[in-house]
């Protein structure tokens, strides 16, 4: 019988978060397809809570790693708790949410035990000779069907908002201590310290509306279309991350993985082509609009309406458009 | 400090992609490559460090012979020789077999570090350099956008970017792998002089057996992941292409916006 697990990454308060939910359900219908049962892990320090909290859902079986040393990540901890445990148990599949932290470790982790590795993936389906999982690829304009070959552990992480976390079946999950010995785990990382980056002077998950800007903008200097646009649409301006990273806006505009996750009733994308780490933040706006000179560009993909063109023509005629119509 | 920089050459995304006839992977002929992205700032990121230490970067790049291409400019810019893993045996390879063989010949000199992309933007399985620590036995850093030199330069402080603008900061002991982020520099450019001076530069020619591998451990034949079909994604599902001159294109938008999706 098939053994998938998965590895929950808890908030610091000891809080599933809802990618470490969507994992989750990953892992029960996987564990669903291949006729198999599905086994979660959670570590860290004090977690006992949250492992209670994580067998109440339909699991053969919640693995809790409690030790001192995993109360912070650090790769060589978590890896000193976790390949013992996998080279022990042997599960067909380990799957993770696709996070800053665990592709931190987890290809190093897939090296240490010899797992195959499958990073963001956003879904499986299955066909003759077995599962087919999907990633992006090519700057997420393809997308990719990759198979496993050969025996053993192979390791997935699935992409935020790939699986629903609503889906998940409730139940009765057994809570059983993993023995954690790391004592032989020599610290590869002294964590100094933590930053804000962003500051949070803009909260953009309150906005409405929000016309994003992207590196088609072409400068700091080119930003008067987005201005003029957003005072007529009543909007607050985010952007992509090659804007923040070119000084053109501050970092607390920025949407996406590292910026802020939103969900406005109009997004409107302007010269963005859609990088993964983008469409993370923003996809579950309700309306989205992409304008982009690239036919091809993956924003298109997510987007509700699109128009190629030049926005710097497309957004001045917007702008008149929209100012007729709220008259 | 003696540093190894792992760049990729990768298909130029923004350039009109067709499926290749196989289905497997995109036609490449006449397609534009570049260096990947990430690849690039890890590259200034290492040189700048070489410099502050008076030390020297050494770049390394897998895949077949268009590659070179890719190590030129590398040493156009300042890296003093390149080391090209050009062998049949080593194409196809995942992010586990792909590590191994660059870990290998990262192996057959001394290096206090190795810099890779945080992932490139073919295949983007972004952990390559992890892979590489691994094998190693170093620590590593993935999404690095800060490096510091410290006192006596054997150890650095690094900023690893977290999710939601958020920071870590923390010490890392050398020899280490770091694996750059775009966006923590501004790669600088080949003068003409750079250019030139390239073109004596060695490039040296790596192959399985040099390394001590078996043509069963690297490459699709050491891998337990394939690509089986690429195809773009059902483009717009639901998504409605508005065409015409701006002007028109905008008035049909905002009555959408307005009737359709009722959102303005």
């Amino acid at each position: 019988m098939a053994t998938v697990w998965v590895v929950l990454q808890l908030r610091e308060g000891g809080q599933i978060p809802r990618i470490s939910l969507e994992a989750l359900g990953a892992a029960q219908k996987l564990a669903q397809t291949l006729g198999g049962k599905a086994e979660a892990v959670v570590l860290g320090s004090g977690v006992g809570p949250a492992a209670e909290e994580v067998a109440k859902n339909d699991l053969a079986a919640v693995h809790v790693a409690d030790h001192e040393a995993l109360r912070s990540y650090t790769p060589g901890a978590y890896l000193g708790a976790l390949a013992p445990a996998i080279q022990a148990a042997k599960p067909d599949y380990v799957i993770f949410p696709h996070t800053y932290q665990s592709v931190d470790y987890v290809p190093r982790l897939a090296q240490a035990v010899n797992a195959g590795l499958i990073t963001d993936a956003t879904g499986f389906e299955s066909a003759d000779g077995g599962l087919l999982w999907k990633r992006p690829v090519l700057g997420g304009k393809l997308q990719a069907r990759v198979r496993v070959k050969g025996e053993g552990t192979v390791f997935v992480s699935v992409q935020a908002g790939a699986f629903p976390a609503d889906a998940v079946v409730k139940g009765n999950g057994g809570i059983k201590p993993l023995d954690v010995d790391l004592s032989g785990v020599k610290p590869d990382r002294e964590v100094l310290g933590y930053e804000e980056v962003g500051g949070d002077q803009v909260d953009l998950t309150k906005a409405d509306i929000i016309l994003a800007v992207g590196r088609g903008v072409g400068g700091a200097d080119k930003m008067g279309v987005i201005n003029n646009l957003a005072q007529a649409l009543g909007a607050e301006i985010g952007a992509s991350r090659p804007v923040i990273d070119n000084g053109w806006l501050p970092r607390d505009r920025q949407i996406g993985s590292s910026g802020q996750t939103v969900a406005p009733k109009l997004y409107i994308a302007a010269g963005i082509s859609g990088a993964i780490q983008h469409l993370v933040g923003m996809k579950a706006s309700t309306t989205i609009v992409a304008i982009n000179k690239d036919p091809g560009a993956p924003i298109f993909n997510v987007a509700h309406y699109g128009i190629v063109g030049d926005l710097h023509e497309v957004l001045p005629a917007l702008t008149e458009a929209v100012k007729a119509a709220k008259g | 400090m003696r540093i190894a920089v792992c760049v990729k050459q990768v298909p130029n995304t923004e350039a009109r992609l067709r499926v290749s006839r196989d289905g497997k992977w995109v036609e490449e002929e006449d397609l534009p490559f570049v260096t990947n992205e990430s690849d690039l700032y890890a590259l200034e990121e290492g040189l700048s460090l070489a410099e502050k230490t008076g030390g020297e970067v050494v770049v390394f790049s897998l895949g077949p012979e268009r590659v070179k291409e890719a190590l030129r400019k590398a040493l156009a810019v300042g890296a003093a020789r390149a080391v090209h893993l050009n062998d049949p045996a080593f194409a196809g390879g995942d992010a586990l077999a792909t590590g191994r063989v660059l870990a290998a010949a990262v192996a057959r000199e001394q290096f206090d570090l190795v810099l890779t992309g945080s992932q490139s933007d073919d295949v983007r399985w972004g952990g390559t350099g992890s892979v590489i620590a691994g094998h190693l036995g170093w620590p590593h850093v993935w999404l690095v956008m800060g490096v510091e030199l410290e006192e006596g330069s054997r150890s650095l402080k690094v900023t690893r970017e977290m999710e939601s603008g958020v920071n870590e900061i923390s010490r890392i002991a050398l020899p280490a792998v770091l694996e750059i982020q775009a966006g923590i520099n501004h790669p600088r450019y080949a003068s003409l002089k750079g250019i030139m001076a390239a073109k004596k530069k060695e490039i040296a020619n790596v192959g399985a057996s040099d390394l001590g591998l078996d043509p069963g451990q690297v490459g699709a034949a050491g891998s337990r992941i394939e690509i089986v079909s690429v195809a773009f994604p059902d483009s717009g599902t639901g998504a409605q292409m508005i065409d015409g001159t701006p002007e028109a294109a905008a008035k049909t938008l905002v009555d959408r916006l307005q009737k359709e999706a009722r959102v303005l």
